[in-house]
């Protein structure tokens, strides 16, 4: 775990609530929206994705957001990029953010892959000379070098994601976000990109990564965001503990309020502790106890084969003296 | 914007490309589609309306081309900006670009479009036995205003049309309308001074006028008409920047 050291934080989000209007013209389009207006019917119904979370990340960093489906988890990483405003709040960026979201979509069926790629590179601020440079290495790692010239609708779901990383994955940014796209593709190529994850993660950059696997997040982050229906659960340097009361609020029948109670944890972990301090200690004495029977064994087999020394010489003298 | 858009400039030549790639996708002759259909569609018209204006009119097919050239390229721009935030929603919800970059593009296209049209037209011209002068210079005035223009409505309609689509089918009426109303295939001077009005204010057919008066009467056009065009070009912009600013953030909660 990293200790908050007292530089600036590379990315502050300061009490950010992002608020989307139901009701209004994209529901109900304009000849309701005329006639509601008419006859004072008209009201629009506030929903907010995301409420007062708070969180801030240092250089090297690595934060994974948890949360059942419609917690907000993407609408707070769109407020992180820039692409939303939040509706309250602050979002303080020291640095390029680069987000790899829903990394397949966007692309267009009727382009040639190669033609994607660059569209892709332009989008995500690459320059022209740098993907000229770079597109052998994209075809290469995405294995898709007999795919070059084909429109890109006719290609598999996981060729596609694959293309999608091998571009995304060039980026050297000072905040990288993660949407669901760390491992993609079949076995070998998972455990490629996976490793290529690693190494952007290793260079330095802050990281958000949003995933439904927990042990993903217990393996590779430093700190946890718990968001429940747009509310901040948590935000915690204690992954291993957060994850442990997220696991057990799923497990748990519907309506339980989901909950991070530290007290109640540390309570648990001294329980699980001593009990395993006492399994340690039985073990112990078990061992003593067998270790102690072997001794007495050993002497009790030493002392026997003496006696049969004896009884040999004795045997010996009464022979000879016989003769 | 001008360092903003050399900052994307990468972005841009990109979005040209697929922009035009997509456009002649599947046609066998491409780009050719681009002087043939407003030949005719030409043809059409002279077909149709010589026997009742061609005859008080001199150079009719060159009086007619003069309108369906300009008010063609007006409706194909606008048309195709109005479309062009919406259809690339899945772009501008995931990176942060500047979103005015996609009717850029697809203006582009449509410019590239009306300058081959505009050689065919020339060729015309010649056919036509119209005598080419100096002054066909002062036709890049009405060119420039006339991309701004289109850009500025542009804006304002590929706005309206995140928040409801219903503006197509109005925008369809709204060109039909404008299309009546810009003497494309008559000429303007039996109507009273109240209908006149309503012409002088409509900037497409100041636009085609401009570019009559120089290709067929040969004289460069009055001062106060270089200020129409001028401001109605101008005020499009305006309003068009305007509402892109203020919905900037806002248009992906529609889409």
């Amino acid at each position: 775990m990293t200790s908050s050291a007292p530089v600036a934080p590379i990315l502050s989000c300061n009490d950010v609530s992002i608020r989307y209007r139901v009701g209004d013209f994209k529901n109900i389009g304009f000849k309701e929206w005329v006639t509601r207006r008419l006859t004072g019917r008209y009201k629009v119904v506030d929903f907010w994705a995301d409420r007062n979370v708070s969180f801030e990340l240092a250089r090297g960093d690595m934060l994974g957001i948890i949360g059942a489906n419609g917690a907000g988890k993407s609408t707070l990483l769109k407020a992180v990029t820039g692409i939303m405003e939040p509706t309250r709040g602050r979002i303080v960026r020291r640095g390029k953010v680069a987000a790899l979201l829903e990394l397949a979509s966007g692309f267009d069926g009727d382009l040639t892959v190669k033609e994607n790629a660059y569209l892709r590179g332009a989008m995500l601020g690459y320059t022209r000379a740098f993907m000229d440079e770079t597109y052998p290495y994209i075809i290469d790692f995405s294995g898709l070098k007999d795919f070059e010239d084909r429109p890109f609708k006719q290609l598999s779901s996981g060729m596609k994601s694959r293309l999608a990383f091998a571009i995304a994955s060039l980026v050297k940014p000072e905040i990288l976000i993660l949407d669901e796209v760390l491992s993609v593709g079949d076995g070998a190529f998972k455990a490629k990109s996976e490793a290529k994850m690693r190494e952007i993660i290793k260079g330095g950059a802050a990281t958000i990564l949003v995933s439904h696997s927990l042990a993903q997040i217990r393996s590779m982050c430093n700190k946890v965001l718990w968001l429940d229906k747009g509310r901040q659960i948590v935000c915690s340097d204690d992954v291993g503990g957060v994850c442990d009361s997220y696991a057990a609020f799923l497990r748990s029948p519907a309506g339980t309020q989901p909950k991070f109670d530290p007290a109640e944890l540390a309570a648990k972990r001294a329980a699980a502790k001593a009990e395993a301090e006492r399994q340690a200690a039985e073990r112990r004495r078990v061992e003593e106890e067998r270790r102690r029977k072997a001794a007495a064994a050993a002497a009790e087999l030493a002392r026997l084969r003496a006696e049969a020394a004896k009884f040999a010489e004795v045997r010996r003298i009464l022979k000879e003296g016989g003769r | 914007m001008f360092a903003k858009l050399k900052k994307h400039r990468f972005l841009f030549e990109e979005l040209v490309k697929r922009d035009f790639k997509k456009k002649y996708k599947r046609t066998i002759l491409g780009m050719a589609w681009s002087m043939l259909s407003p030949l005719l569609m030409l043809l059409v018209m002279k077909v149709v309306f010589e026997n009742f204006f061609g005859r008080t009119v001199n150079h009719y097919t060159t009086y007619l081309f003069c309108g369906l050239l300009t008010f063609n390229w007006f409706s194909e721009s606008t048309n195709a900006g109005m479309r062009s935030l919406f259809g690339n929603a899945s772009i501008f919800t995931k990176v942060n670009v500047p979103k005015y970059l996609f009717l850029l593009s697809v203006n582009i296209q449509v410019l590239i479009n009306f300058a081959l049209t505009f050689l065919v037209f020339l060729v015309f011209c010649a056919i036509d036995h119209v005598p080419f002068t100096w002054k066909f210079l002062c036709l890049l005035y009405p060119m420039v205003t006339l991309l701004v223009f289109n850009v500025g409505i542009g804006m304002i309609l590929s706005a309206l049309f995140v928040f409801f689509r219903d503006i197509d089918y109005l925008w369809t009426v709204a060109l039909q309308l404008t299309m009546y109303g810009s003497a494309i295939f008559y000429t303007v001077d039996k109507f009273s001074p109240k209908t006149m009005m309503v012409f002088m204010a409509n900037p497409v057919y100041r636009h085609i006028a401009y570019v009559r008066e120089i290709v067929l009467a040969g004289t460069i056009p009055s001062l106060s008409t270089h200020l129409v065009l001028l401001a109605a070009a101008s005020v499009a912009l305006a309003v068009g920047a305007f509402m892109y600013k203020h919905y900037n953030t806002r248009f992906l909660y529609y889409v």
